[in-house]
């Protein structure tokens, strides 16, 4: 039985999330918006997606401007200034305060 | 890689899942609700935390509040927390970086050395373990716990309570360990590193620095053992640091390297992360050697209590004796009181403590009382051996550490 579970979850994973999620794992969800395919292409590379939900919605703008500039400038996250753009609009649309 | 057990098989909708394609993530959403609203999750977490968070199980672990799958961090429901030992299977996971390697007993070495040190050496885990071993019992809490009830709330792991946990750690003291090489005088700081590292090359390492005097005390551990059985993947196998009385940031797990350093360490763990504003804390321990004029590395854990006995709002029965509890601890000065009361402030008086295990510990507290019908806020205010205690009104700072805020327990009794 357990076998089965994962090999479904497996399968929802990999259309769901990202390559990197483990099996197992649940796919996390965030909003249907457009940049929501920057966003998982780029941050779930370092971490899963809910760390996003769980920081929200009390930051403003300029505090998920300070998330990016940190992941970026401190965590080294390769994010091309194009696709940091439409990520923090995208943070600041659907998780913002 | 470790794999994953989830719980979906003892939350019985495995017969839904299979099969069912496009309608999956609906399952996972609403499943994720009504987990949440099970939690009992402190009504202060952010609103998007209280909707994410869910019960889950690591490998090898009881199910846990997961707050972030990858890198994990799950927290300890308080259940949990109502005895003075916290068990290896419901013991809190705190991670930084998402590749965590599942460390070999029979490979694993730790190696010593550095500009500070007369040589290099390095130990097995057998070689480890035939240095005189010592057992603390102490309290491993993360800096952050309770950042998610900051008022207003602050960037990170949104943790809840229980970001902490009591435990007996067994273990060779660092002090002999760093014997094995040899302290030269100049000996500033004690550089600790473990194997998880980050997906990208540039995310810095984990890696921290203890202060040469808190490194050598007596109670600093190079710990193998927890609770008497070895250390669980989760909490650091084979081989973490303790410091007892410190928080956890310095509480290396999976210690693969020890560098003891004659200059302040530069790394982005200790010189911009893991500090706090200098002079707004009531901390003794200092870590002088990388204080700046405005900040300076978080040490000591502040004097903090926790009722765990009851869930916030939970009913009770009228006209019978309840009796409300939890753990109290500090940075090993001792707990001295835990003083309850059940008129918002008003009066106090003194709880009866449970057994010592040690200043390092958790130390119970019970109180009972004979409610009427009605609804009660309790509190709880515990206060240590040198005289501090809780703060009655929180601390704001920019990474949200130290939260030691008097809790009150809301009971209704019907």
């Amino acid at each position: 039985m357990r076998s089965i579970i994962i090999a479904v979850l497996s399968a929802a994973c990999c259309g769901a999330v990202t390559v990197a999620a483990a099996a197992g794992e649940k796919p996390v969800q965030l909003k249907k918006a457009p940049g929501l395919d920057k966003v998982e292409a780029n941050c779930a590379a370092c971490h899963t997606l809910d760390y996003i939900p769980m920081n929200s919605p009390f930051l403003s703008a300029a505090g998920w401007d300070n998330e990016m500039t940190r992941m970026i400038n401190v965590f080294g996250a390769p994010i091309s200034p194009g696709d940091a753009k439409i990520i923090g609009d995208y943070l600041k649309a659907n998780y913002g305060q | 890689m470790i794999t994953r057990r989830s719980l979906l098989e003892a939350a019985g909708t495995g017969a839904m899942l299979v099969g069912a394609g496009h309608t999956l993530s609906r399952t996972f959403v609403s499943q994720a609700e009504a987990q949440a609203a099970a939690l009992n999750l402190p009504s202060q977490l952010p609103e998007g935390t209280r909707r994410e968070a869910v019960l889950d199980a690591l490998p090898g672990k009881k199910p846990l509040i997961k707050l972030s799958y990858r890198p994990p961090n799950y927290e300890t429901p308080i259940e949990f927390l109502r005895t003075a030992i916290t068990p290896n299977d419901a013991f809190f996971v705190r991670y930084h970086l998402l590749d965590i390697p599942e460390v070999k007993a029979e490979t694993w070495r730790l190696s010593i050395g550095g500009d500070g040190a007369n040589g290099e050496g390095s130990l097995s885990l057998n070689e480890l373990k035939q240095l005189p071993a010592v057992e603390v019992a102490a309290v491993c809490q993360c800096s952050g716990n309770r950042r998610g009830l900051f008022e207003p709330h602050v960037p990170g792991v949104e943790w809840g309570y229980g970001a902490m946990g009591c435990a007996r750690w067994k273990g060779a003291r660092l002090k002999d360990v760093l014997d094995r090489v040899g302290l030269k005088n100049e000996a500033l700081e004690i550089v600790v590193a473990g194997t998880d590292k980050g997906s990208v090359d540039k995310t810095p390492q984990f890696i921290k620095s203890i202060p040469v005097w808190k490194a050598i005390e007596d109670t600093t551990l190079v710990a193998y053992e927890m609770n008497g059985a070895p250390l669980p993947h989760w909490n650091g196998f084979p081989a973490r640091i303790v410091v007892p009385g410190w928080t956890a940031t310095y509480w290396m797990k999976h210690v693969s390297r020890i560098n003891v350093v004659t200059k302040p360490f530069d790394g982005f763990w200790v010189k911009a992360a893991y500090r706090i504003p200098v002079g707004k804390f009531p901390v003794v321990a200092r870590f002088a050697s990388q204080e700046t004029a405005v900040n300076t590395p978080i040490t000591e854990m502040v004097v903090n209590s926790l009722m765990t006995s009851h869930a916030n709002g939970a009913t009770v029965k009228a006209g019978g004796k309840v009796t409300v509890g939890g753990v109290a601890w500090d940075a090993g000065y001792g707990i001295h009181t835990v003083d309850i009361s059940t008129d918002g402030g008003n009066t106090w008086t003194a709880a009866t403590l449970g057994e010592d295990l040690g200043r390092f510990a958790f130390r119970t507290f019970s109180y009972g009382v004979m409610p009427t019908k009605g609804n009660y806020k309790i509190m709880a205010r515990a206060t240590n051996k040198i005289g501090q205690s809780q703060a009655s009104a929180l601390i704001a700072n920019p990474a949200g550490y130290h939260h030691n805020v008097v809790q009150t327990l809301n009971l209704v009794a019907a």
